[in-house]
């Protein structure tokens, strides 16, 4: 009646979902570049530093993937940080203190996961609380419970399985990024095994989200839970399967960070929550939902480890420079994404 | 069961508190028709839509589908859906951001052997879909890219490929324009030629004469009848929408008619919203009631919205009293004297857990401002003086307003406004949805508010109620103001109005 | 209605109940040490200085009390609650100490600046942060929780650099008296009692109340009424920042230091606690700030029972955890909901029987 809209667009216009993942792209090879021409001499453009930087964001990597699956139905999981922090502390404290095999403390972590995503997911799902709400509790009991079983920093030394796998190292096929060091001898660069895991992880989520049913009806609860609901999917089993998810790929997170730390401390991965949201919002996830995929989020982690490695490299500056800059990023995708909401809206 | 009956549905009765929303409605719908299900607000359409999806529970009655032994009785759109009964709304249920094939196999996707979504196989089933609907859609790509009466269409194409047989398409065309709707038609027709039988909820009588092969027409819960479409020209349809009341109170108007001065307190030119209400332009006098009139949809709310800034006008002039007024927000055209009493009660009216006494002293609280608070003890005055004035019935003022009845809530936000004493009330349907006796007692108030010098601005659906309060009729269509009757308003007038403008 | 369920009924039953239960177990607590029964209610003066275990409830209580009474407002206008509000302090906390000891000094004997600046700026700065809270939720429409998690994490961490993730000690006297004593009374206490003073004064005598309200239930009908929603939305957030600096100031004399890492650590949790705790929906709308008020004192009372009892401040947030997991349960929809389902069985139930016996 009054404004005529095209049936069918003629180009293949890009959405701001797109122009967002393109940003973040650019902003990650920018920045990186940036790294490796201020840092030549400390190294900085070598392929081991890049391979560093997946290495400390191995358990990130994890847990972002699981973030945005959350996140993709509308909901959010603050309570990654602290879960990691408990596992870690648990398996610690069992391999050092009650002296447990860590063959068998392993799987218990990814069962601590398990009962604590059916908790949470219960709660966000069928009993219809706020998930922040929810896991901020959630969030402080994980950190309490790792009090509780120790206060002390328990750094893992005899178990012979964590010391092989966290020093299992994996050399660069065909020698890739090889280079000769000061005494001449020939470096090539390597990864640790959980950064394999992370990345199979990474593949899996993917694979998951796209192909299954599970996946494409986070998608759909996110977009519209109204409509998904009468399209014959199960909303509240999907808010609470989604959580159970999160909280499995938070344990195999857990499981690289204490590979990498090889310790349990109540500090471990504080803040990390932040640092899951705030990689997959500017991997491009939508806040409010239905929007996101896993290789923005991918790139989210390495924007966040860039920065920290930025910082680590200078040496100067201050150790909560990488905090700052990532609460900055995460403000300004939000409200990014906030505008392009508006722009939406008033186009329709 | 007839031979060519899809769905009958005898006897359906219905009620919420208070209000018999259905009383006995008979709906017969035949194989491969197009059927305009019609009625004013309130009259029943929607409740009897409902009580075929399993929305809402019927009380009394009986639903019969082709195929089904025996009564069927839904406690569910999903149960529904899997006996054939599809429903396509005007907003539609589709998932935005998904892509068009998803949206068309979601919850029922082709599976691979390793229980993994076959992507090939649904797109090509997605393509297929679309060709044989003659849809020219790329099945890839997302949902929203679309305009909506594309994803209106693709909702139906998923409807159809469930194996519907009874089609319900509700209110469908509200949002789309002239060409959008002539496609959706071609659709309809073809999915008619296939065998479909479909319900077509609309208010656009145009569209009914254009597609439609029978018409049923519902008022106050009651079926008025069931007729081909031949039978039933535009005034006629009107008139058995409209009806006339069964009240038989006299008129409420003073010998002689409204004492009207000659202030003008309202004088727009030009205002308009864009996609809602066209540019109109609008006079209203100190003491005059103008009642706005026009079928549910025509713009009647939007134009009064857009006068009280509720809905910012976005072109032209509003004079208030003379002088020229520049209203950003509610509580501008309020400090001009203005108030306003939505037609959604319960999404813009009330507020709900807040006490009786605290809803009624609102509005005149915002007036004063957040620092000059109404002591407790005026408050008390004020509310209970609303409350007698306006025979207000709640356990007292302290009372959450969400537990009076539907009439007496109106009665508040009636309340609301006039503690702010307005030279200028908006009320958009103060009389959906409540009992006689309180529809009377709001008509009156209505007269003597006029009477006291101030104008009324006066929205209903239904005409008789209209004549009997208003000196002055401004009739609307499609979104834009196409006249004004004054003097001698007769119901045949109104309607003929309304039908041709 | 029954005596028992017009109790049960109140708003502020669930707060004095949790309350007396703390105190029950308290005096069950001494009476197996060999305590005197009313040990905890005790209180005395030493060295013109009152002591006791409630005083210290009331004193440890004051910061989540400044807390609560913003957190009331936040929750009430939009539904959602403020996060940053112990980073705030912080950040808050920080500030004040920078100034006050001069730009990069760790630890100082006099002022660099005049004591009422620091303290002003020190507010200042946490009312700001305010500001940006009540922008991204009110001018934005960003979920409350999702926009505060910017400042929950940054907070901190701006504190930190500023103090050059040092502790920056402020050793004067005057600015120890925030966190000490006047006269016989510990002045956080004395400040808390202003601090409610004036907003309870200020819902009486002006119509913040009703506006909060209003936007909190129905923006839609408030704003046609004449509210402005925007507006209220985040007045509230300055208002909660206002708070939030108001106690990092007084946590921060406490220690006469800027401990960035640990001031108002998990405060906001005991903030959203007392609101949850004082009976008021965290979806909104209808508050009261006595329940508000009680609750953070309550919740401290567990805390220092807890600490009483052996449980070290780092395990405490797990009992605190429990506790909010089984009061929003409480609130939920579908817990209401299965009462109530229950309740209507229940009377069907009494008016079947009562017609059977006529």
């Amino acid at each position: 009646m009054i404004h005529a809209k095209p049936a069918v667009k003629e180009k293949k216009s890009m959405n701001s979902n797109t122009i967002l993942l393109l940003l973040t792209i650019g902003l990650f090879v920018v920045m990186y570049a940036a790294g490796c021409i201020a840092y030549a001499d400390k190294g900085f453009s070598k392929l081991q530093t890049f391979l560093d930087i997946l290495k400390n964001n191995a358990g990130l990597i994890c847990v972002t993937c699981g973030m945005t699956a959350v996140m993709i139905t509308g909901g959010i999981d603050i309570s990654v940080g602290a879960v990691i922090a408990m596992e870690c502390m648990f398996l610690a404290v069992g391999v050092e203190s009650w002296g447990l095999p860590a063959q068998l403390l392993i799987p218990l972590m990814l069962v601590i996961g398990v009962v604590f995503g059916i908790i949470q997911g219960y709660c966000v799902g069928y009993l219809g609380i706020q998930p922040f709400i929810v896991t901020m509790a959630g969030m402080f009991f994980a950190r309490g419970m790792t009090a509780v079983i120790s206060t002390q920093q328990v750094s893992i030394t005899s178990s012979p399985l964590m010391t092989q796998l966290s020093t299992m190292k994996f050399n660069m096929p065909f020698e890739i990024g090889a280079y000769l060091n000061k005494k001449g001898k020939l470096m090539v660069p390597n990864v640790s095994i959980y950064v394999i895991i992370a990345i199979l992880v990474l593949i899996a989520t993917f694979l998951i989200l796209r192909y299954t049913r599970f996946g494409r009806s986070l998608y759909a609860v996110g977009g519209n839970q109204q409509s998904a609901a009468l399209m014959g999917l199960d909303v509240r089993r999907t808010r609470f399967s989604a959580h159970i998810f999160c909280s499995v790929l938070t344990s195999i997170g857990a499981i690289c960070y204490v590979l990498n730390t090889m310790c349990g401390t109540t500090r471990q991965a504080l803040g990390l929550e932040m640092d899951a949201i705030s990689s997959a919002v500017i991997g491009g996830t939508l806040l409010t939902g239905g929007v996101g995929n896993v290789f923005g989020s991918f790139f989210g982690v390495l924007i966040n480890g860039t920065i920290s490695s930025l910082v680590k490299t200078n040496g100067k500056l201050s150790s909560s420079w990488p905090n700052v800059v990532t609460a900055l990023l995460l403000c300004f995708f939000i409200v990014l994404q906030a505008i392009f909401a508006k722009v939406k809206a008033r186009r329709s | 069961m007839e031979n060519n009956v899809v769905l009958t549905m005898r006897g359906i009765t219905m009620t919420f508190p208070g209000v018999k929303a259905l009383d006995h409605v008979d709906f017969t719908l035949r194989k491969g028709e197009i059927h305009a299900l019609m009625g004013e607000n309130g009259a029943g359409k929607s409740t009897l839509i409902k009580c075929l999806t399993g929305v809402n529970d019927f009380e009394a009655g009986e639903i019969r589908v082709e195929g089904i032994e025996g009564p069927v009785r839904n406690h569910s759109t999903l149960e529904a859906q899997k006996r054939g009964i599809s429903t396509v709304y005007q907003e539609v249920n589709l998932c935005p951001n998904l892509s068009v094939a998803e949206n068309l196999f979601i919850g029922r996707e082709p599976m691979s052997k390793l229980h993994t979504i076959n992507r090939k196989a649904m797109i090509t089933r997605a393509r297929q879909l679309m060709e044989q609907l003659h849809l020219p859609v790329d099945v890839t790509r997302d949902l929203e890219e679309y305009s909506l009466a594309m994803q209106q269409m693709i909702a139906i194409a998923r409807a159809v490929d469930m194996d519907c047989k009874v089609l319900i398409l509700d209110e469908p065309t509200s949002s789309l324009d002239d060409v959008e709707v002539e496609k959706l038609f071609t659709l309809m027709r073809s999915l008619r030629d296939k065998g479909v039988g479909i319900i077509f909820v609309t208010h656009f009588l145009e569209q009914v004469y254009a597609v439609c092969d029978r018409i049923t027409v519902l008022r106050n819960g009651t079926l008025v009848g069931e007729y081909p479409i031949a039978d039933l020209p535009r005034v006629k349809l009107i008139a058995a929408m409209m009806g006339k009341d069964f009240d038989d109170l006299a008129s409420i108007k003073p010998e002689g008619g409204l004492n009207v001065s000659k202030e003008e307190l309202i004088d727009a030119e030009g205002l308009s919203h864009a996609g809602k209400i066209k540019p109109f332009d609008l006079k209203l006098r100190r003491g005059e009631v103008i009642g706005l009139t026009g079928l549910l949809g025509s713009g009647r709310s939007e134009l009064a919205r857009a006068i009280y800034g509720a809905d910012r006008a976005q072109t032209g002039t509003l004079k208030v009293k003379g002088q020229e007024a520049k209203i950003r927000h509610p509580i501008d055209a309020m400090h001009l004297g203005m108030g306003m009493l939505p037609d959604d009660r319960k999404a813009e009216g009330i507020i709900g857990d807040l006490s009786v006494r605290e809803n009624i002293i609102l509005a005149m609280q915002a007036k004063r401002g957040i620092v000059d608070l109404i002591p407790m003890k005026e408050q008390e005055e004020i509310a209970d003086k609303f409350i007698d004035l306006l025979q207000i019935k709640c356990a007292s003022r302290e009372t959450p307003v969400k537990q009076l009845s539907g009439g007496n809530q109106q009665k508040v936000i009636i309340a609301r406004w006039l503690a702010t004493d307005p030279d200028f009330l908006i009320l958009d349907e103060p009389t959906r949805g409540i009992d006689i006796g309180t529809k009377t007692e709001i008509q009156k108030l209505v007269i003597q508010l006029a009477q006291e010098g101030k104008g009324v601005l006066f929205i209903s659906s239904e005409i008789e109620e209209m004549l009997r309060t208003c000196n002055r009729l401004a009739v609307l269509r499609d979104g834009a103001k196409v006249g004004e009757l004054s003097g001698d308003m007769t119901q045949e007038k109104v309607m003929k109005t309304i039908a041709e403008g | 209605m029954t005596f028992v369920k017009k109790v049960t009924k109140n708003q502020l039953f669930l707060p004095l109940f949790s309350m007396v239960l703390v105190m029950l177990v308290n005096i069950i607590y001494d009476v197996a040490n060999g305590n005197a029964i009313f040990n905890f209610f005790t209180i005395s003066i030493n060295n013109g200085i009152l002591y006791g275990r409630l005083i210290d409830i009331l004193n440890r209580g004051s910061e989540a009390a400044i807390l609560a009474l913003g957190m009331t407002l936040v929750v009430s206008a939009s539904a959602g609650t403020d996060i940053s509000v112990g980073s705030v302090m912080s950040l808050a906390g920080g500030v004040c100490c920078v100034l006050l000891a001069g730009f990069g000094n760790v630890n100082v004997n006099e002022y660099a600046i005049p004591l009422w600046l620091g303290v002003l700026a020190g507010i200042l700065v946490a009312c700001l942060c305010g500001a940006f809270n009540g922008f991204l939720v009110a001018g934005l429409k960003i979920q409350p929780m999702v926009a505060t998690l910017i400042l929950f994490s940054a907070g901190r961490a701006i504190g930190l650099l500023l103090c050059n993730s040092n502790i920056v000690y402020v050793n004067v006297e005057s600015f120890k008296f925030f966190g000490g004593y006047c006269w016989i009374f510990p002045t956080p206490i004395l400040i808390t009692v202003l601090c409610i003073a004036v907003t309870a004064l200020v819902l009486k005598f002006t119509a913040l109340g009703t506006y909060v309200q209003a936007v909190g239930i129905n923006k839609e009908a408030a704003r046609i009424s004449g509210y402005k929603s925007a507006a209220i939305i985040f007045i509230c957030y300055v208002v909660c920042g206002l708070f939030a600096g108001i106690a990092g100031i007084t946590a921060t004399s406490r220690i006469y230091s800027a401990d960035t890492n640990n001031i108002g650590l998990n405060l906001e949790m005991d903030a959203i606690l007392a609101v949850a705790l004082g009976g008021n929906s965290l979806g909104g709308g209808k508050f009261r700030l006595s329940g508000s008020i009680i609750g953070a004192y309550t919740i401290q009372a567990i805390t220092t029972t807890l600490y009483a009892l052996g449980v070290s401040s780092a395990q405490a947030p797990v009992f605190k955890a429990v506790i909010v997991i089984l009061i929003v349960t409480i609130q939920s929809p579908a817990v209401k909901a299965y009462f109530a389902k229950r309740a209507a069985v229940k009377n069907a139930m009494m008016t079947a029987g009562r017609e059977a016996q006529a």
